[in-house]
C-alpha cells in the first residue's frame, strides 16, 4: 500500500465533488446563479440598450455581488459538515496530510463554480451575435470573475474549519466577503478619504488595495495584470492556510 | 506494535488523560474499561493521531506517531465513538472511498470491499444509502471501514455499541480471531466482553490507569469479588461520591 499524495487528493476531490451532486443545494445555487447573472445583466445592466456590446459594465459588473452570497453557500459545507458528522475524525486518522484533504475539497468546490460559470456562456453567444465584441475583455472578464468566486470560496473554507454549523459559517463568510469587497469600492473609498485627514489617505488606499474589488475591476476592464492574478492566488493560499490552522486547533 | 509512554492530555485546566503507559503486542487484545469520562476515547484519539498529546510518546510498529504521522497511520484501523459516516454515500461507495484514500484501487479495491462486506454481514445493504441505515448497520459499516486495509493495529471505540445480541457475539468472535495476528485495543462498558475477547484488560479512572492485567488477575485484585463487575465497581469511583 503505497501512499501517493496526488491519488489521495484525487480521492478526496472525487468524493466531495460527487457529494455536491447528491445534494439539492447545488442545483438550487446554480439555478439562482444563472437567473441572477441573466437578470441583473438584462434588466439592471440595460444590456440590450447599451450600444457597445460590452460585457464589462453589464455582465461581469454584477458577479461580485452574486458571489458574496452564493460563494459561501457553495463552500459552507466544506469543513462544517465534517465536524458535524464527526467524519473529520476518520479523515484525520487516515494516512494523509491535512493539506491533501484541504486542497482536494477546495478543488471540488472550485470545479462547481467553473461549471456554473461555463453555463453562462449563452450570454457570450448573445453578445457575439449582437455585436462584434473584443475577445480580450471577455476572457479577462471570465478569469476575473472566476478568481473572485475562488476568493470567496477560500474565505468560506477558512470559516468552515472553525465551526460545525453551516449557518454560522455562512453568515461569517458572507460578512467577511462583503467587508473584503466594500473596502475597495471606489465610491466608499473616496468618501472615506474625504472625511479622514489627508495624512491617512495612503493607509486607506493601501487597505482598499487589499480588497477583492480593486483587483477585480482592473481585470474585468480587460487589463490583464499578473499582479491582480497573484493577488487572488495569495488570497486563496491565505484562506487555505487559515483552514489548516482551524483544523489543527480543533484537534489540539 | 503499540507502545505508549507517559501519555497526558489536558483540555484547558482539566486533565483528561494522566500519565498512561502501555504496550500491546501482535496477538494481544487489550480491553479498555472505565466509567464515563474516564479518558478512554481521549486516549484512543491520541493513539490514532487525531488528538495531539500534551506530552508523552506513541509508537505504532516502531514508527513515531508525532514525528511521522502519515506512515504510522497506515498500519492503523480506527472505529471512532459514534461511528461517523458520510451520510450522502452508499455503503459500498463509502467503503470504496476509504480504500482509495488508503491507496487501494482497481481490482484490489473491489476485493477489499467484498471481503469486509462479508466479515461485517453487510451484503444486504451494499447499495443502500448510509442515511437510511439502522444504528447497528451504521456501526457495522464504520467497523468495516476500519478493517478495509487489513491493518496490523486496530483501535475500536465501543465496537459493540448498538448491536443486537447476535451481532455482538459475531463482532466479539471477529475481534478475537483477528486478535491472533493483530494488536487490538477496544473499549467497552460490557464487562462480559472482556472475558469473551480480551487477552488483557486495563481499567482507567479519571485519566489514570488503576488496574492492568489478564481478566483472571483483575478478578483477584479485590478479595471476595467473583465477577469483573464487582471489581470494576470497587476500584473505580462512581460519580455519586464527590
Ligand atoms: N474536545 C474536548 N474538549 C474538552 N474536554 C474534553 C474534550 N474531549 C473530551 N473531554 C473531556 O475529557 C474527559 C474524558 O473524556 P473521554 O471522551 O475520553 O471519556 P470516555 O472514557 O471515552 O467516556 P465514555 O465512556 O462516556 O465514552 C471528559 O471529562 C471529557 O469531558
Ligand atoms: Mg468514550
Amino acid at each position: 500500500m503505497k501512499n501517493n499524495a496526488v491519488a489521495t487528493t484525487l480521492a478526496i476531490f472525487k468524493r466531495e465533488f460527487l457529494s455536491y451532486f447528491n445534494s439539492p443545494v447545488l442545483y438550487v445555487i446554480v439555478v439562482i446563479f444563472l437567473l441572477a447573472t441573466m437578470g441583473f445583466t438584462f434588466f439592471f445592466g440595460r444590456f440590450l440598450d447599451s450600444d457597445n456590446a460590452s460585457l464589462t459594465q453589464t455582465f461581469f459588473f454584477w458577479h461580485p455581488w452574486i458571489y458574496l452570497v452564493l460563494g459561501p453557500a457553495v463552500g459552507m459545507r466544506l469543513w462544517s459538515e465534517e465536524h458535524r458528522l464527526g467524519t473529520i475524525e476518520l479523515l484525520m486518522t487516515m494516512p494523509l496530510s491535512p493539506w491533501q484533504a484541504i486542497v482536494g475539497k477546495f478543488i471540488a468546490a472550485a470545479l462547481v463554480w467553473a461549471i456554473g460559470l461555463a453555463l453562462t456562456f449563452s450570454i457570450v453567444i448573445t453578445v457575439s451575435w449582437l455585436g462584434d465584441p473584443d475577445p480580450g475583455p471577455m476572457i479577462t472578464g471570465y478569469v476575473a470573475s472566476y478568481l473572485y468566486a475562488l476568493g470567496c470560496l477560500a474565505v468560506t473554507s477558512a470559516a468552515s474549519a472553525y465551526t460545525r454549523s453551516q449557518v454560522v459559517c455562512f453568515i461569517v463568510s458572507v460578512a467577511l466577503c462583503i467587508l473584503l469587497t466594500l473596502i475597495g469600492f471606489p465610491g466608499i473609498v473616496d468618501s472615506v478619504v474625504r472625511t479622514l485627514p489627508s495624512s491617512l489617505e495612503n493607509t486607506v488606499r493601501f487597505v482598499s488595495y487589499l480588497s477583492f474589488m480593486d483587483h477585480f475591476y482592473e481585470m474585468s476592464k480587460g487589463i490583464f495584470v499578473i499582479r491582480d492574478v497573484l493577488y487572488f492566488v495569495s488570497v486563496i493560499v491565505v484562506g487555505l492556510v487559515i483552514t489548516h490552522m482551524g483544523l489543527r486547533s480543533k484537534r489540539a | 506494535m503499540i507502545q505508549v509512554q507517559n501519555l497526558r492530555k489536558e483540555f484547558g485546566a482539566k486533565v483528561a488523560v494522566d500519565n498512561v503507559s502501555f504496550t500491546v503486542n501482535k496477538g494481544e487484545v487489550l480491553g479498555f474499561l472505565g466509567p464515563n469520562g474516564a479518558g478512554k476515547s481521549t486516549s484512543m484519539r491520541m493513539v490514532t493521531g487525531y488528538f495531539r498529546p500534551t506530552s508523552g510518546s506513541i509508537k505504532i510498529g516502531g514508527v513515531d506517531m508525532l514525528e511521522n504521522p502519515e506512515l504510522a497511520k497506515q498500519s492503523i484501523g480506527y472505529l471512532p465513538e459514534n461511528a461517523p459516516l458520510y451520510s450522502d454515500m452508499t455503503v459500498a461507495s463509502f467503503l470504496g472511498f476509504c480504500a482509495e484514500v488508503r491507496g487501494i484501487t482497481g481490482a484490489a479495491k473491489s476485493k477489499a470491499i467484498d471481503r469486509v462486506l462479508d466479515l461485517c454481514f453487510l451484503h444486504r445493504v451494499r447499495n443502500q444509502s448510509v442515511d437510511t441505515l439502522s444504528k447497528g448497520y451504521r456501526h457495522r459499516t464504520c467497523f468495516a471501514q476500519s478493517i478495509i486495509h487489513d491493518p496490523d493495529v486496530l483501535i475500536l471505540d465501543e465496537p459493540t455499541d448498538g448491536l443486537d445480541p447476535n451481532q455482538k457475539h459475531e463482532v466479539r468472535q471477529l475481534i478475537k480471531n483477528m486478535g491472533k495476528d493483530k494488536a487490538i485495543i477496544f473499549s467497552t462498558h460490557i464487562l462480559e466482553e472482556v472475558d469473551a475477547a480480551c487477552s488483557r484488560a486495563m481499567i482507567i479512572d479519571r485519566g489514570k490507569v488503576v488496574a492492568d492485567g489478564t481478566p483472571a488477575s483483575l478478578r483477584k485484585l479485590v478479595p471476595g469479588a467473583t465477577s469483573l463487575d464487582e471489581v470494576f465497581r470497587s476500584i473505580t469511583r462512581s460519580d455519586l461520591e464527590k
